[in-house]
């Protein structure tokens, strides 16, 4: 397996990002720095190095929309959404500027550095603030392909790299798709970003459908209605806090009867172990043998 | 140009506008004499073009008490002074905290304190990247100071050379804990070019707000505090030695 992951890529594409759009200046809290000394130099002073300094670093991307600039904002999920989350509230939000936000370290994607590294409500709390658009890629093309497109926006976007990959790339138009077909009164299974794959495993010989999207916020609605049937049975499996888009699915079939389960990283408890991202995905119950579990329980067993 | 040193009794008319308060209440005041000489004196910014793209920006940073602030703009010709008039209802634009996509000539919504300095360094780094002529001055309170964010915002400044950042802080002595050594001195050892001035010294304060250095940012540390007579201008060199 020597597939270049996300954050590889990233680094990779924005010599072009760069070059494609004038206004862009990534902005970085030393996380990238070295990694992208070679971009730095072919675009003189177009890659802002703030040292270690999360809220200055989001801080200074709002002050940079305002002169008219797109800045990119990449660090480590945890010091870019949490640390600096009152930033992205009024730095960006509240000033009605935009901003693209660029993550690596998804959920548990670094298992071995522990809390301090994890932040599996990125989204959740992303969401929560409005006018934001969240990408989720489940592969190195998908990502690539909405670094670029967001990039030429204005908009917030927040696009959250991870280690963890699915074998092909799928469309990231915002939409959902329908990835493997089943009878329409099968339950839906929709797949947020890199945990396809572990779904389509998972639910290899159980009688559903499995849909895709890259982009959970805002959810497409439309999309969700016209899968989902009138009487809709479905399991959502996100790859970072359970039920972060429980809200919008409710609001999307809020007028049908229906069944739905949630499968994301739990709530509750802190786990306290390092090990393996895999180890972790068992712990949490989202590698293929958990996620079986609970999209059984729609299937009543 | 005339230049007085006092604020017009108009635009202390204003403030009271604003604040209901005959009296005028200290807090509103503390930054009036600072906002007054700026846009009376030293800004290139015009109620006729707002959002011209060169246009010097000013940031108030310290949102709290911006009645001081919403009476200049008012008695510049940013909007009706009528709008001073009924503040914070809701049918009005001008709340206890400024938003700037409700107000000509505020340029960022402020309130929770730490956030401007770091936005004004973005803004300055995005207008030098662009080659624009404007100047950004950010006023923040000696007690927001407090806020590390602002600390962040101060190394940052100094070390990518910002000559067309000024940041003016209004001293009026209400940080708890005080600084010792001196507010301006923790802005020179970032390479900061500083002087102190008494904010009721118009002449010296438009003097250190139109002064700056093209490979360095400025700190302008008025003291609402020392009476003109004792007003003094400090160089950075003065202060790092």
């Amino acid at each position: 397996m020597s597939r270049p992951g996300m954050r590889e890529r990233f680094y990779a594409e924005l010599d072009g990002v760069l070059a494609a759009h004038e206004d862009a200046v990534v902005v970085l809290a030393v996380i990238g720095a070295a990694a992208t000394a070679r971009v730095a130099a072919r675009h003189p002073g177009r890659v802002v190095d703030v040292g270690i300094r999360e809220q200055a670093m989001v801080g200074v991307a709002g002050g940079l929309a305002l002169a008219g600039l797109r800045p990119i904002v990449h660090t480590y999920a945890p010091f870019l959404v949490e640390r600096a989350y009152e930033q992205l509230k009024l730095d960006l939000g509240h000033q009605d500027v935009g901003a693209l936000l660029v993550s690596t370290g998804a959920s548990y994607d670094a298992s071995t550095a522990g809390r301090t590294h994890q932040a599996p409500a990125d989204v959740a709390l992303v969401s929560a603030l409005p006018g934001w658009t969240v990408h989720v890629p489940g592969h190195a093309d998908e990502l690539a392909e909405v670094v670029h497109r967001e990039a030429g926006l204005s908009g917030r976007a927040y696009v959250r790299m991870s280690t963890l990959q699915n074998d092909r790339a799928y469309p990231v138009d915002g939409r959902l798709h329908l990835v493997r077909d089943g009878a329409s009164d099968d339950p839906l299974v929709v797949a947020v970003g890199p945990l396809l794959d572990t779904v389509l495993a998972a639910t290899r010989d159980l009688p559903v459908r499995v849909a895709y999207t890259a982009t959970p916020h805002p959810l497409d609605a439309a999309g969700l209605r016209a899968l989902a049937g009138p009487t809709p049975a479905l399991a959502v499996v996100e790859p970072y806090l359970e039920g972060t888009s429980a809200h919008a699915v409710a609001a999307a079939l809020a007028d049908r009867p229906s069944r739905a389960v949630h499968v994301g990283v739990p709530r509750d408890a802190e786990l306290r172990r390092y090990g393996t991202p895999r180890d972790h995905a068992a712990a949490h119950g989202l590698d293929a043998a958990g996620v079986r579990r609970r999209v059984k329980e729609l299937l009543g067993g | 140009m005339v230049t007085t040193d006092a604020v017009p009794p108009e635009v202390l008319d204003l403030v009271a506008r604003v604040t209901g308060d005959e009296k005028h209440d200290p807090s509103a005041h503390s930054t009036l004499d600072v906002v007054w000489v700026l846009y009376d004196q030293v800004l290139r910014v015009s109620p006729d073009d707002p959002q011209h793209p060169d246009r010097d920006r000013f940031l108030l940073s310290k949102g709290h008490g911006p009645a001081s602030t919403y009476a200049v703009l008012a008695a510049k010709g940013f909007f009706p002074v009528e709008w001073l008039d009924d503040v914070a209802s809701w049918s009005s634009r001008l709340g206890h905290h400024p938003d700037r996509t409700l107000v000509p000539g505020i340029e960022i919504g402020s309130g929770s304190l730490g956030h401007g300095l770091a936005i004004g360094v973005g803004l300055a780094l995005g207008l030098r990247g662009r080659g624009s002529p404007a100047r950004v001055v950010v006023l923040v309170g000696d007690a927001e100071l407090d806020e590390g964010s602002n600390h962040e915002a101060i190394a940052v400044a100094g070390r990518f050379g910002l000559g067309n950042l000024t940041c003016v802080v209004v001293d009026n002595h209400s940080d708890g804990h005080g600084w010792p050594g001196g507010i301006s001195a923790r802005f020179a050892v970032e390479g900061w070019a500083a002087a102190d001035v008494a904010a009721r010294d118009h002449a010296a304060l438009r003097e250190a707000l139109l002064r700056t250095e093209p490979d360095r940012p400025s700190v302008v540390v008025a003291d609402t505090t020392v009476t003109p007579r004792f007003a003094r201008t400090t160089a950075a060199e003065e202060v790092a030695a």
